[in-house]
């Protein structure tokens, strides 16, 4: 059993730098790891699956009529569906931060952090694993939306408006991957999660336009990025509003918080005691 | 190779000059703090190649923050220590990939199962899907896991999760092992199993720092040890030398007549070579206590009492537990916790 020796030379000990290739590598067995998990535990995919449907059918069934109009429940549709895929980039991101948490308290975390892998590559791996569920809820929101009379006028808009929707719940993730690096326990992430995430998901025009509230509020939603986010899509998927503004915002707003968050949360990965 | 001689250059030159040239790790006046407490405050010690070095100390005493700056999940605030020969402050990367760790917990993925377990830390470890597969069966083979292979480890017993975590620990061929408390936790009958485990790496010629807060842990598996308390090293050396350093041996003699358990004594005292009155008479196993201090000591005793016509049924020398020896060393229990040192642990680990 040549196989399980336990002394031979010490692996090519050369400089200890780690190649593209080899990050690669490392970042493929870890997401591995974490498509595992699901098959294991497939109740961890209901968040991404039965989120929007839920979220759908109740803001269609129950708000919609009276926010449109019952006779304009179609339109509602066309109206709530690229919204709700604003939401979910931020709900799926949220998961983020807890999971990473759960790795800390078991000692799962301490044995990557004393392999010889780029650290960067645990939460690289994280976020393709999100990013995946971010887009089956994308696929889940938009077949319900079908179902229910979605239209899209246009096809490669519907696709720029999932791209950017998974460019700002990339963003989103650093924030939550921060928290999960940081906080003591899973349950303070959600919490804080989602003392966050109310007001700015209902702060915005995600589920109705916001010419009805005060003006102090339409302040804050047209600062809101989940507004421009949510008016982009509507805009790329349909048209009938400009759109280079709110896409602009969006982009903008993904990137200041990858440029800031994403080195804090590295930083903060890789010097946790 | 020219790759090879650098590396082997920069290893010599790393490691302090009083170091023994077989040493595998050496540690000089680490220190690290947390906040006002000092969890190691000046540690120095060695570990020579295929030996096991015993870490003993009670809760506090700074041994898992030591582990946790020799694997390079913390920073020391200063001193030095090197890992085959690979600094761990700015070499962090080498050292990495020469340590192997068990930690206090088993640091295991539980949703997966043991074969997904340590076949990922393979491809972690860079070696071919090929590889990485038939190392992790080797290793489940090894560990008397195979059975449970394609289980998650959630299923498993507490022994059970402990042998992946060694079997995880072994992938990469470690030049160096770290047993974080390897038995922590888990009931007598377990504990056997893993110490059998872990005198196999040891008889295969592994090099082993182990952390234990069982005198009998590090009695059974260590050559040498190093006792901690609060942050320092308090004693050091093999495990006999230590325990004669603090108490020297105990005779036991055991007359074959009962009666004469008294005469025996007394012929000792008079003989006068181990002090008046230090002989005690033990009427439960019927046997006479007479600590010694040197070799020429234990013949001389003998030769007093037969000369006394004392016919002697058996002589036994013992030596003092190491919870005596802890005693000694430090004035107070081993075992006993000392509360503002666990908090430290606490914030340590």
């Amino acid at each position: 059993m040549s196989s399980a020796t336990l002394t031979a030379p010490a692996a090519q000990v050369s400089e200890g730098r780690i190649g593209l290739r080899a990050n690669l590598r490392h970042i493929g067995a870890l997401v591995r790891r974490n498509l595992l998990w699901i098959r294991q535990d497939p109740e961890s995919m209901f968040d991404a699956v039965l989120m929007p449907i839920v979220f759908t059918l109740l803001f269609v069934f129950v708000f919609g009529g009276a926010i449109a109009g019952t006779q304009n429940r179609d339109a509602y549709v066309n109206y709530v569906v690229p919204g709700l895929m604003a939401m979910m980039g931020m709900n799926i991101a949220m998961g983020v931060g807890t999971g990473f948490n759960q790795d800390f308290q078991t000692g799962v975390m301490d044995r990557f952090r004393s392999l010889p892998i780029a650290r960067f590559s645990v939460l690289i791996a994280k976020i393709t694993v999100e990013i995946g569920r971010m887009l089956v809820a994308t696929a889940v929101l938009l077949t319900v939306g079908f179902v229910l009379g979605l239209s899209v006028a246009n096809v490669p808009g519907l696709f720029a408006a999932i791209g950017l929707s998974m460019v700002f719940g990339f963003g989103i993730m650093w924030i939550f991957l921060t928290m999960g690096v940081v906080m003591k326990n899973a349950q303070a992430i959600q919490a804080m999660g989602f003392l966050v995430l109310m007001p700015l998901q209902f702060g915005s025009s995600i589920f109705a336009p916001t010419n009805t509230m005060p003006g102090w509020l339409q302040a804050f939603t047209d600062y809101n990025p989940l507004s421009s986010l949510a008016d982009a899509a509507r805009g790329l998927m349909n048209g009938g509003q400009p759109i280079g503004h709110d896409v602009m915002v969006t982009v903008l707003w993904s990137v200041v918080l990858t440029a800031v968050m994403a080195p804090i949360a590295i930083r903060k990965f890789t010097t946790k005691a | 190779m020219p790759a090879g001689t650098v590396v082997r250059m920069t290893r010599i030159d790393n490691k302090p000059s009083d170091a023994a040239p077989d040493a595998a790790v050496t540690v000089r006046g680490l220190v690290k703090h947390y906040g006002e407490t000092r969890a190691l405050d000046g540690v120095d010690l060695d570990v020579r190649e295929g030996t096991v070095l015993g870490v003993l100390g009670p809760n506090g005493a700074g041994k898992t923050t030591l582990v946790r700056c020799l694997s390079t999940l913390i920073t020391p605030d200063s001193g030095h220590a090197t890992v085959a020969g690979f600094d761990v402050v700015r070499q962090p990367r080498q050292t990495r990939r020469v340590i192997g760790l068990t930690g206090q917990y088993a640091s295991v993925d539980e949703k997966l199962s043991g074969f997904e377990n340590l076949y990922m830390i393979g491809r972690l470890l860079d070696l071919p899907r090929k590889e990485a597969r038939a190392r992790a069966d080797g290793l489940l083979e090894r560990f008397s896991l195979t059975e449970a292979a394609k289980r998650p480890a959630s299923t498993y017993s507490g022994g059970m999760r402990r042998r992946l975590d060694l079997a995880a620990s072994m992938i990469g061929h470690p030049a160096v092992l770290y047993l974080d408390e390897p038995t922590t936790g888990l009931d007598p009958r377990t504990r056997n199993e893993v110490w059998t485990e872990v005198k196999r790496m040891v008889a295969e010629g592994a090099t082993v720092l182990l952390t234990t807060q069982y005198m009998e842990e590090a009695e059974q598996l260590a050559s040498e040890l190093t006792v901690m308390d609060r942050g320092k090293v308090i004693a050091g050396g093999r495990i006999d030398e230590l325990k004669a350093r603090v108490g020297g041996r105990t005779l036991r003699i055991r007359p074959a007549d009962p009666g004469e358990l008294h005469p025996t004594a007394t012929a000792l005292d008079e003989f006068g070579l181990t002090g008046p009155g230090r002989a005690t008479v033990d009427t439960e196993s019927g046997t006479v206590l007479v600590p010694v201090l040197s070799d020429e000591q234990l013949t001389a005793v003998v030769g007093a009492v037969t000369a006394r016509g004392i016919t002697l049924a058996g002589i036994t020398t013992e030596l003092p537990s190491l919870d005596e020896v802890f005693l000694s060393l430090t004035g107070h229990k081993a075992s006993a916790p000392q509360d503002a040192s666990n908090a430290l642990e606490e914030v340590a680990v």
